[in-house]
Formats: C-alpha cells, structure tokens, sequence
C-alpha cells in the first residue's frame, strides 16, 4: 500500500538510523560466552558500547580491532589476530563474533582470509568458533546487521546433518528480528512451552540482556543460546522466523538443513497472534490451551477498550522496517491513521505498511511531517523526545535506544497479552496528554482563529 | 427547620414537573421515587445525586458526614470542568469510626470543618450528609450553623443521606439546600438587563464553554450556572438574575421554579443539544430578557447570530454527508435526548433506524414518529440479547448510547459511541454537534470493528455468542408460537418485573379498563410509574385483540 521514498538531502538531521555493525554486535550478545568485535576504530565500538550501555542499562561485552589510521591503510591483519588472541586469552568467550566496519570495508580487508591465517598459526584458537560479518557501516541499517549476523551464525554454527537424522517434532528454532525485546523472547518462549514445544531462539538476549544479576562476573554474555545447541538446530522440526530481516537467515537453515520455516512479518495485534496461535497449534497438534482462549478475549475487549483513544489518532512512526510493520500494523487496525512515517532502510515489508508513503529518512524529516500533517501522537526510540516536545504532541518510546526510561528491554508487544498491555500503555498516554494538555477551558470553543475569525469579523 | 420527610414530600410535590401534574393524589405522594428493585438496582443513591449536583460548585469544599465509603469510593470522579478553582477536586470526608457511631460524629464534623476552613479558607463548605450518621441522630444542621457562628463563613448542610431514594431525588434535594441556605444571602456588585442563570448544567467535559462564548458575543451574562464551572458567591446573587434556563433534564427543575416564585425570575426548560435545540434555546433567552426589560434588539442579533453559526455547522457537516451515505444509527438513551439529536443525525445523511423510548413520553413518543415515520423501531425493553436482536434487525451501522448499554454493543462488535454523561468529548451547541458527527465518523470507519468481529481461529464459525443468538432468533423467528412468548416476556414495568403477557392476561381475565385497574390486579406501574403510558397503550391495543 505504502510506496517508498528516499529522502533527498546531503545532511542527516536528529537521526533515526543506526549503524549495521552495531546490529551486528547485538546479534552476537544473544549467544552464550560471546565477545562481539568490531572490526574498526575504537570509537566504532565504543558509541555502540555506550548506546547499549544506556537501552539495556547493562554490562555489554563488545571489544575492537582498534584501527589506527596506520593500520587500516597497511590493513588489518595485525590487529585482528592480535584482538583474538588477546580476547581468547583474557575472556575465555566460546565465540567471537567479528563484524567489520566502514573503515576496515573502505580498505577491503579480507577478513575471512584474516581468520584463516590466524587459526593456522595460532593452534589455541584454530577450534574457536569465530564468525565473521561483513557489516559496512556506509550500507543498510541496524536491522540488516542484525539479519547478517544471525544469517552467518547459520551459515558458520549450524552443523548439516545426515541425511537420515531424524527431527525432534517438538524442537522449533526461533529466528527473532532485532525488534523482539527480552521480554518478547520470554513471551514467545512461554507461548511455545504451553504448546508442549522446545523453543531454541537464535540468536536469545532474553538469557542475556534480560536484566538479571549475574551468579557470577563475565567479561563476556551471561547468557543466550550455546554454540552446541546452535550446532544442533537442524534437528528442529520447524523454523519460525520474525520479522522480513530474518528470511536471509531462515533460508540458510532450511538450505543447510532441510528445515522448513514460516516467516511472521508482523507479530503485534489479533490477526497476527491468531496466525501465529494457529501455526502453533498445527505444528504442535495441540488444541489452543485455555490460556491463550482468554487472553484472546482480554485483548478483543481491550482493542474495544482502547479504540475510543487510539481511533482516529494520527500516528507519526520513526522505526526500523520491521517494527514500523509491526506496530504499525497493530496501530491501523485499532482505527489510527499511521500518517507519517519514516524509517531507516529498505525491505520488502515497507510496502505493506498501512500508510500512503514511507520514508526512508531521518527525525527532523518525521518531525515535519508530523508538524504539517497535524500529527498527534509520537512514536519513535528515546531520541524522538525533542522532536515530541516541540511538536507538543504525546511520545511512546519503542525501538532502540530507549535510554530515558527503564525498562526498555521489557516492553513485550508480542501475544495476545503483549498486543493488549500496549494498547492500554497507549490509550493511557493519551488519556494522560489530554488530562494535562487540552482539558476543555472556556476559551476552548471560542471562535479566534482561521476561518472562524474571518467569519466573526463578517458579523462585527 | 422543616425536617428531611417534610422537604422530600415538598420535593415530590412539583407543580413544574409535567410527569407530576399527571398523576393521582396518591400517586403524587408516594413521589417520583423509583421503588429500587433489590437485587435489581442499578443506580445511584441520593447522596450520590445531591454530590453530582453541587460539587461542579468549584471553590466550595464539599465535605462528606459519613464513613470512607461514601467519598473514599467515590471522589473525583465526574467529568465537570473548572476554570479556576481546584478544590471542589479534593476530597474532604469525616471517615467516620465505630466511635463516632457510638458517640455520635457531631464533634469529628464540626473539627473537620475547622480544619478545612483553616488550611483552604473556602468561601463555602458544603456538609453531606449519608446514611450512618442519619441513622445515629447527627444533627447535620446543627453543627453547620454553630460552625457558620463560630467561624463566620457559610457552611451548608445538604440533607440527602442515600437511602431515602435515588439520583434523582438526590438532585432535588440538593436544589433545596441551595434554596434555603445560599440562594439569595448575598448581592452582585452589578446587574445588566442581560443576566441569566442556567440551572441543572454541569458543565461536563467543559460543555458549557462550547456555548458561552455565543452568548458573551451576543451580550448576555451568565450571572450564575447551578452548578457548572459554579462559585459559590455566584450562587448566593442568582436571585438577581432576569430569566432563567432550566437544561432539560428536571433534575433542578425544583429551583428553577420556587426561583421564580420567590424572585419573579421566568424560566424555560431547553436544551443546547442538537442544532435546533440550540438555536431554539438562545431564541427564548432572548425572548425571556427582552420581557424583561432588554433592549429588543437583542432578537435581531440573536437571530443574526443562530443565522451564521447554524450555516457554519451545516457548513462543517455536510462533507461528511458523503461518507454517511446509507449508514444506520441506532439511538438508545432517555426520554428527551432521543430526538434532540435526531434532526442532526439526519442532517448529516445517517439514516435513524430505531431509538429507546423508555424514558419518553407521550409527547416525546408522538415527535420520534414524526421524525422517524411509523415504522420506526421504539425500543422499550432494553435487555442485551433484545438489543442485539435490534441491532441485527434494524441493520444498524452504529449505535449511539449511554454508557451502560455500551457492552452490548461491544459485544456484538458493533460500532458503538457514548452520548450520555460518561462521555470524553463535549457535544454541546453547534460546535458541539460538528464534534458528534466526526465522533460518529471516527466510529463508524474504525477498522477494530471488522478485527474484533472475527471468530477465534479456533472456534466452531456455527458456536459463537453471536450464533447461537442468530440462531435462536431464526428458529423464534419460524416458530409463531415462539414469536408470541417473546412478544410476551415483553418487560412493561422493570420495577415491578411485569412482562407484557401477565397484564394481557390479567385484562382479559378480570376485564380491566384503567391503568389503575391493571395496578390493582398485577402491581404494574406502581413503582416509579413511567410505564404508565406504556399499560394504557396495552389497554388501548386490547380491545382490537379480544375483537379477533
């Protein structure tokens, strides 16, 4: 429905965008006993480090290859090998994740060939699981470096098995967008378990970046998925992949596995979670739980609920493709008009989001849309708090980074309970807007402005 | 002091209620008292009513004699709007204990409003009074006027404990603590020719200002609203006031009416609901003024004015008349609203299929025909599963109700849009009707309607809530014997619980002829009495029955 269009400036005003490696390093922390590398200078790391320090308000393993200018023009190698072994020998991680940046990409280090080197000199890291990216920071998105990590991981993890192993029926691998929280993860992960099925989310930051207080330190992740397990998810019988971002990575398990998948472009609201509950129910032969029979009335009487102050509302959306589609989906069928949006990159899903236009484009670009086009009710991640108190418009944080509230990695938009505690976080915020900013007063209806005041001259 | 039984009889008694001057001398008596049903009432108590009657009074402390109960639960909760003062907003109660109740509360009363006057020093404290102090003797009245000594301020002894009846006698009540107490104890620094007091409006959801500003171009002064956006001094000068509006409910129609007497002020009972209605009521302000002495070209600006902001709000209207092409409305509220929004509603092009009648009457009854046509559907039992049969008869597109009967609309997943007073948006005056017909847009094209309507992916399509009602109605629709107990389970008297066919029965048993009769013989009728032209009706179509 929407068409897609490229914003046409030289400058980039209050950015919606983040990098790709970062989405990269993120992907990676979903994996037990990572130690993320980027490949580039050190403030490629650490900017990265310091927004995932404030979303998650967490230790966040992340390391560089720290190019100096030096070696990036003489190339890499040096420092590649040097950041393994180092890494290898202080943080003991089970994987490295490696994800080059825009400096090292301009330069064209082969990375691969790095590895390779590294692991026959170096008999100690020649078994270390080591999975490279290639995550220019010039090209694409946060979500698209997410998708080619995980994408690698398949590729690199994921053992092929014999032709005759046999599938676990109950074992489901979960390919997550990088627009599931932890507390999405676990919602998921709960769903599947009451459906008798064992769920393996690759990659998993519920184990990781949940929040929990750790038994003891690591300089690398505390949790998520095992390199072993990843190995062994060919044994699945089902793959479910969420969000467009991961059909890359879908695909290279089925390939190498045989692995069927079912792709949900949209995991937010009642059509959705109905498909989803139904897939479940099929794959598992299970009828749907009680549960789930209850929790889909309670979101149907919230939709009604919520509908009076979410209907008619003139949504601007600042998100990544994926969440765009999925919020915005959710948004559309409570009667809001999605009527500016602007989002990072390219992706198939954008054509489908309930709006005239999408534009691939920045804050400032969101900000005078929704100026223009009347626009009552922000969302977009924390940075858009400037933008929603100029506009003087209500302001739900969702995305990433969300570092002025806590929280963020628990704000759950999947299932029948996600979809229905966030309208009613919606409905609430507006309520709370209209109470404090347009309570009726006795001016309200006083005829002063546009037309009006041109009709009241006419009388006088 | 006249006592509590005296004022509610005096209450009872209203000379300026049409629905009163009808009834019997017994009749009157027994008041206009909804005998509650237990286990069957749904409503409000009179402390309730008399609160929601003064508390819009805005720089007043409205402080409550009674256990948390009755403010704990309750405070803060109505949609009226202030333009200044915030403390009508705080709640104040004695949250009364067992001590109190064995020693009598008198002395924690007379405290709280000490304290009260010491940390806010309102112009007025109000004194509730509720069931548990009325029942252990508190002299409610006493301590008010030994605070009003002793402190030299106005405090108010409003005598309406919820258990001597409902709501609506609560309003009343509450009008006579204005009448004898406040109304009339002070004066305005001045008087125009163009002041009036509008009696009974609340300004919920600030819909008093989407008038004001009408009048203030028009030059009239609203000296007093009892009680919207009301202070307390404004109140005490009413009686100066040169006409008077009584919005229609006859909540206060008490005050409108003894205001008259006692200080010559004429009143009219209008409405600023719909376009019509609006334009109507400003046309008798002006009317009313001009008797009284205001320059008469007051009419000519009044009629210059209702000329431009009725051309203004067809203007804002019609290019929704496209859109509403063919759409059905459904309109389900009480007596007098029923077809006051009606003209706008068809103005808009929306096709008005059906509305409640329950309320009305006669008159209204006879208007909504001329309205709809005859084959308008009135709606008088308001059960879900009968409202649902409506909405799924009449086709309707859309309902417009109060908020009680909302869930069944929701539940048929029906669009659904609140005209009473739980509402978030003000309807009144020509602004007020442009935002109805965008509200109603809004509604009508939300896309959760299609979503919610969907069955759950696993449920049998054949065993919904909404087929297996489809179903039923089909098979009493094949079934004539099934038709006819369904016409029979009719409800006529909901106080009572008297169906249609046990007063069918008992007229052609006994041969009766007069609603006092069918009183007799089935207690239909004698609770609150509103359906009484509902049993004549009965009575008329009989004869035509016992003919076949």
């Amino acid at each position: 429905m929407a068409t897609v269009t490229h914003v046409k400036k030289a400058c980039a005003v209050n950015p919606l965008k983040m990098s790709q490696p970062i989405g990269a390093a993120l992907a990676f922390m979903g994996l037990r006993g990572a130690m993320p590398l980027l490949h580039g200078s050190q403030g490629c790391t650490s900017f990265g480090l310091v927004l995932f320090v404030r979303h998650f308000k967490e230790a966040i393993p992340l390391q560089t290859t720290a190019m100096s200018e030096v070696a990036t023009v003489l190339g890499g190698y040096d420092n590649v090998e040097q950041a393994i072994l180092n890494i290898h020998k202080r943080t003991k991680p089970e994987i490295i994740g490696i994800c080059s940046t825009g400096v090292t990409e301009t330069k064209g280090d082969d990375v691969e060939g790095y590895i390779r080197l590294v692991r026959e000199r170096h008999a100690e890291v020649a078994h270390l699981p080591l999975v490279y990216v290639s995550t220019p920071d010039f090209k694409d998105a946060f979500q698209d470096g997410w998708g080619k990590a995980v994408t690698r991981m398949v590729q690199e993890l994921v053992a092929a098995p014999p032709a005759d192993a046999a599938r676990d029926p109950a074992r489901v691998t979960i390919l997550p967008g990088c627009h599931m929280t932890p507390g999405d993860l676990d919602e998921l992960r709960t769903i599947l378990e009451d459906f008798g099925l064992k769920s393996s989310f690759l990659p998993d930051l519920a184990g990781s970046l949940d929040g929990h207080i750790p038994e003891d330190f690591t300089p690398t992740t505390i949790g998520g998925i095992g390199v072993d397990e990843v190995a062994g998810l060919g044994a699945s019988s089902w793959a479910i992949a969420i969000g467009e971002q991961m059909r890359p990575a879908a695909e290279a398990l089925r390939d190498r596995t045989g692995v069927p998948f079912r792709l949900f472009p949209r995991l937010c609201g009642l059509e959705a979670t109905d498909a989803f509950i139904m897939f479940l129910s099929e794959i598992s032969g299970r009828p749907v739980p009680v549960k789930y029979r209850r929790q889909r009335g309670q979101l149907v009487d919230a939709m009604l609920d919520g509908h009076f102050h979410i209907g008619g509302r003139k949504v601007a959306i600042g998100a990544e493709p994926d969440l765009l589609a999925h919020v915005g989906g959710m948004l559309h069928a409570m009667g809001a008009h999605i009527t500016a949006a602007v989002t990072t990159t390219h992706s198939p899903v954008l054509a489908g989001v309930e709006t005239d236009e999408v534009l691939i484009g920045d804050l400032e670009d969101l900000e005078r849309r929704a100026r223009e086009r009347g626009c009552d009710l922000l969302i977009t991640h924390s940075h858009g708090r400037q933008a929603a108190a100029r506009l003087g418009i209500p302001f739900f944080r969702m995305g990433l980074p969300l570092f002025d509230r806590l929280g963020a990695g628990h704000l759950v938009s999947v299932g029948y309970r996600g979809a229905r505690d966030l309208i009613f976080a919606l409905s609430n915020l507006v309520m709370a807007d209209t109470e404090q900013h347009h309570g009726a007063t006795p001016d309200t209806w006083r005829v002063v402005d546009g037309d009006g005041a041109q009709s009241k001259g006419e009388a006088a | 002091m006249s006592s509590l039984s005296a004022t509610i009889q005096d209450v009872f008694n209203e000379p300026g209620c049409a629905k009163n001057a009808t009834k019997s001398a017994a009749d009157r008596k027994k008041g206009c008292t909804k005998q509650l049903q237990p286990g069957g009432a749904a409503g409000g108590c009179a402390f309730d009513g008399a609160k929601i009657a003064l508390q819009p009074l805005t720089d007043v402390a409205h402080l409550v004699h009674g256990p948390i109960a009755c403010e704990g639960n309750s405070w803060d909760n109505r949609g009226a709007k202030s333009s200044g003062p915030t403390l009508w907003r705080t709640g104040f109660t004695t949250d009364i204990n067992e001590t109190d109740i064995v020693f009598g509360g008198e002395k924690r009363l007379f405290k709280a409003i000490r304290e009260i006057i010491e940390k806010y020093d309102p112009p007025a404290v109000f004194v509730y009074q509720t069931c548990i102090p009325a029942m252990t003797g508190d002299d409610i009245n006493a301590v008010c006027k030994a605070a009003r000594e002793k402190f030299g301020k106005p405090v108010i002894p409003v005598n309406s404990p919820g258990f001597v009846g409902p709501k609506n006698l609560g309003n009343k009540l509450a009008g006579e603590a204005l009448l004898d107490h406040v109304i009339g104890t002070e004066e305005p620094d001045e008087t125009t020719p163009y002041d009036i007091n509008i009696i009974g409006e609340y300004n919920l959801s600030g819909e008093l200002w989407q008038v004001k500003p009408l009048l203030d171009e028009l030059g009239i002064r609203i000296l007093s609203c009892i009680s919207g956006d009301g202070r307390y001094r404004e109140v005490a000068y009413s009686h100066r006031a040169r006409a008077a509006m009584m919005v229609c409910s006859k909540a206060m129609i008490n005050v409108a009416r003894k205001m008259e007497e006692r200080y010559g002020i004429p009143f009219f009972e209008g409405s600023f609901y719909g376009i019509g209605d609006t334009s109507d009521s400003l046309r008798q302000i002006a009317r009313l003024l001009v008797e009284r002495g205001a320059p008469s070209d007051l009419l000519d600006r009044t009629e210059a004015l209702i000329a431009r902001e009725e051309a203004r709000a067809w203007a804002a209207i019609a290019p929704l008349k496209p859109r509403f092409a063919g759409k059905k409305v459904l309109l389900i509220t009480g007596g007098v609203k029923s077809w006051s929004v009606v003209a706008a509603l068809q103005e808009a092009g929306l096709e008005l299929v059906g509305t409640s009648v329950k309320k009305s009457t006669k008159e209204d009854k006879e208007r909504i025909k001329e309205l709809l046509g005859q084959d308008a559907h009135m709606i008088e039992d308001m059960t879900p599963r009968e409202m649902y049969r409506l909405l799924k008869d009449a086709k309707a597109d859309i309902m417009l109700s109060g908020g009680r009967s909302q869930f069944v609309a929701l539940k048929a997943a029906m669009p659904w849009l609140d005209i009473n007073q739980e509402r978030h948006h003000a309807y009144m005056g020509y602004v007020g009707m442009v935002t109805l017909m965008e509200q109603i847009a809004r509604t009508l094209f939300n896309p959760v309607w299609e979503q919610v309507r969907r069955p759950a992916p696993w449920d049998d399509p054949g065993n919904t809530w909404q087929a297996r009602a489809d179903a039923q109605l089909a098979a009493e629709a094949a079934d004539p014997e099934k038709i006819e107990q369904a016409r029979r389970a009719g409800a006529v008297c909901t106080c009572k619980g008297v169906d249609l066919g046990t007063i069918e029965d008992a007229v052609r048993a006994h041969g009766l002829t007069s609603l006092d009769d069918v009183r007799r013989h089935t207690a239909a009728g004698t609770g609150c009495g509103a359906c009484a032209s509902r049993v004549e009706e009965v009575l008329a179509a009989l004869p035509a029955l016992a003919a076949e």
